[in-house]
């Protein structure tokens, strides 16, 4: 790691105001630290936020709920309201990672981490992403774990999160704080595809700060499901998860969302397949359908054309399970 | 920090304050040490093992503040203030932790260099309180990778020393924390 000064602030406007354009917030670190010691992200300051008054879980005026950005993954998936009331996305955070992990990464971090690609990590190689122009080796190298979707010439990644598929089905809002004042991003306008940018994940600006995450009230806590499917039981990423959440009327959906991780370099969400659903009778027929619907467009490389067929599936398990109510 | 705290780059080491397996360590710290360096290199504590640095194997996993975490994914002058436990201060005195006797009773190691990590995230796992089947004693230890492949003899020296490491942690149980439970798949 290369050397770098430390600033521990204590209040929000303080933290911004030390902001660089070569500083980086530090939270829980884990993937942070990870991508300093490779050499990825050479910070020139670290500004440790953990002192910062962002903590707590409350409910808000509106029966949804306002995540602080410190709250740690495995709080905030043991959060008896969370439990209860947003089953989809304790069991979304509980698929991540590992328990370690999960006890020191934060809820605004979880947001900001950034993809696995192979490339990406190796800072021998080129990478549009972290390089920006030099181009992109994962398109005709190792793909196996890359994009079907919404990627670009310039860059196939990713986004890693199991966290953020849920708060996308959830429709999350995000709540950031900058040099600029404080703004809402809904949830899936925070990460962006990659287009002709990939250096950029999220449409943060310089010095911005997550203050909070906010849930609306409704968790579709009766149906939901999130299905993860990778390479070992266990503590690995996903090739394909589905966040799944229906409202049934009888066997009737009157409302319904699905997001896919492991696809894009954003959670994928379309609502057209949404809307495909709603009016439906719960079942195989329409789930098939709003598959195609948030499938269509998909295109995969030399290594990763499987997960097309692999996305179908998983959705329409997920949605048969979230029909079912109960967890996968 | 004082004057002659030490440099590099221009950078002054920063003083911390942590509660180290129950004494109070006054330390100087540069900015990019990480716990599991701190332990190792500078307190010569080298239970705690570095296996990736990177968090993909549990080697050097820690209970701060009572919960296990990676060491080598996180800063010391982070954690000025904290309470922090490592494999050394788990046992009272001689007298091995409930959940080291079960260790070497269940032989659950071969070489030994995931072992610190396995004890210290097993123990944070009982105190989580979550883990009530053998099928949630895996899943929620799978941050720990055991190359020489011991899982069985450490699920089960795990599932035997679940109660008597409760009694150790003083916590207030829920029914749901009291006892292991075989669930079919």
């Amino acid at each position: 790691m290369n050397p770098f000064s430390y600033a521990r602030p204590t209040r929000i406007d303080e933290a911004i105001s030390l902001f660089q354009p070569d500083s980086r917030y530090i939270a829980g670190g884990t993937n942070l630290l990870d991508l300093m010691k490779e050499n990825v992200v050479r910070p020139a300051q670290l500004i440790d936020i953990t002192r910062l008054p962002l903590q707590g879980i409350e409910e808000t005026a509106e029966g949804g709920l306002r995540i602080g950005a410190l709250v740690s993954n495995s709080d905030l998936a043991w959060h008896p309201l969370v439990e209860r009331h947003y089953p989809l996305l304790a069991q979304a955070i509980l698929a991540g990672a590992s328990a370690q992990l999960r006890n020191m990464a934060s809820t605004g971090g979880n947001l900001l981490q950034r993809t696995r690609c192979y490339y990406f990590y190796d800072s021998t190689t080129a990478c549009n992403k972290r390089e920006p122009g030099t181009g992109c080796p994962a398109r005709s190298g190792l793909n196996r774990i890359h994009a079907i979707l919404g990627h670009s010439d310039a860059c196939i990644a990713v986004h890693p999160s199991d966290m953020c598929v849920a708060m996308a089905a959830l429709d999350a809002v995000v709540h950031v704080q900058g040099p600029q004042g404080e703004r809402q991003i809904a949830f899936n306008d925070f990460h962006r595809l990659p287009g002709e940018k990939p250096e950029r994940d999220n449409n943060l600006t310089d010095g911005e700060l997550i203050t909070a995450v906010e849930l609306p009230a409704s968790g579709f806590a009766e149906h939901s499901a999130y299905l993860k499917v990778r390479d070992r039981a266990s503590y690995a990423f996903a090739l394909v998860s589905v966040a799944a959440a229906l409202k049934l009327d009888g066997g009737t959906i009157s409302a319904a969302r699905i997001a896919l991780g492991g696809v894009a370099h954003k959670p994928w969400r379309r609502a057209e397949a949404e809307a495909a659903l709603v009016g439906q009778s719960a079942g195989d027929a329409a789930f098939n359908a709003a598959a195609d619907v948030l499938l269509q467009g998909a295109s995969g490389f030399e290594h990763n054309t499987f997960k097309i067929d692999l996305a179908r599936r998983a959705i329409v398990r997920a949605l048969t399970d979230a029909a079912k109510g109960v967890a996968p | 920090m004082n004057q002659n705290s030490p440099t590099a780059g221009g950078i002054i080491a920063c003083p911390i304050t942590i509660e180290l397996n129950g004494q109070t360590r006054q330390l100087e710290v540069f900015p990019w040490t990480t716990l599991l360096d701190l332990l190792r290199e500078q307190l010569a504590l080298t239970g705690t093992k570095k296996g990736c640095d990177h968090g993909q194997c549990g080697a050097c996993t820690v209970l701060l503040n009572g919960r296990r975490i990676n060491s080598c994914l996180t800063l010391a002058v982070m954690h000025d203030g904290a309470e922090l436990t490592t494999i050394e201060g788990l046992a009272d005195g001689d007298s091995l932790h409930p959940m080291q006797a079960a260790f070497v009773k269940h032989d659950a190691f071969q070489c030994g260099y995931c072992t610190p990590g396995q004890i210290c995230s097993a123990v944070g796992m009982v105190s989580e309180g979550r883990a009530q089947s053998l099928g949630e004693i895996r899943e929620q230890m799978s941050g720990n990778l055991c190359r020489c492949g011991a899982y069985p003899n450490i699920l089960a020296a795990i599932e035997e020393a679940m109660p008597e490491t409760r009694k150790t942690l003083g916590a207030v149980q829920t029914d749901a924390q009291k006892g292991v439970r075989e669930v079919q798949p």
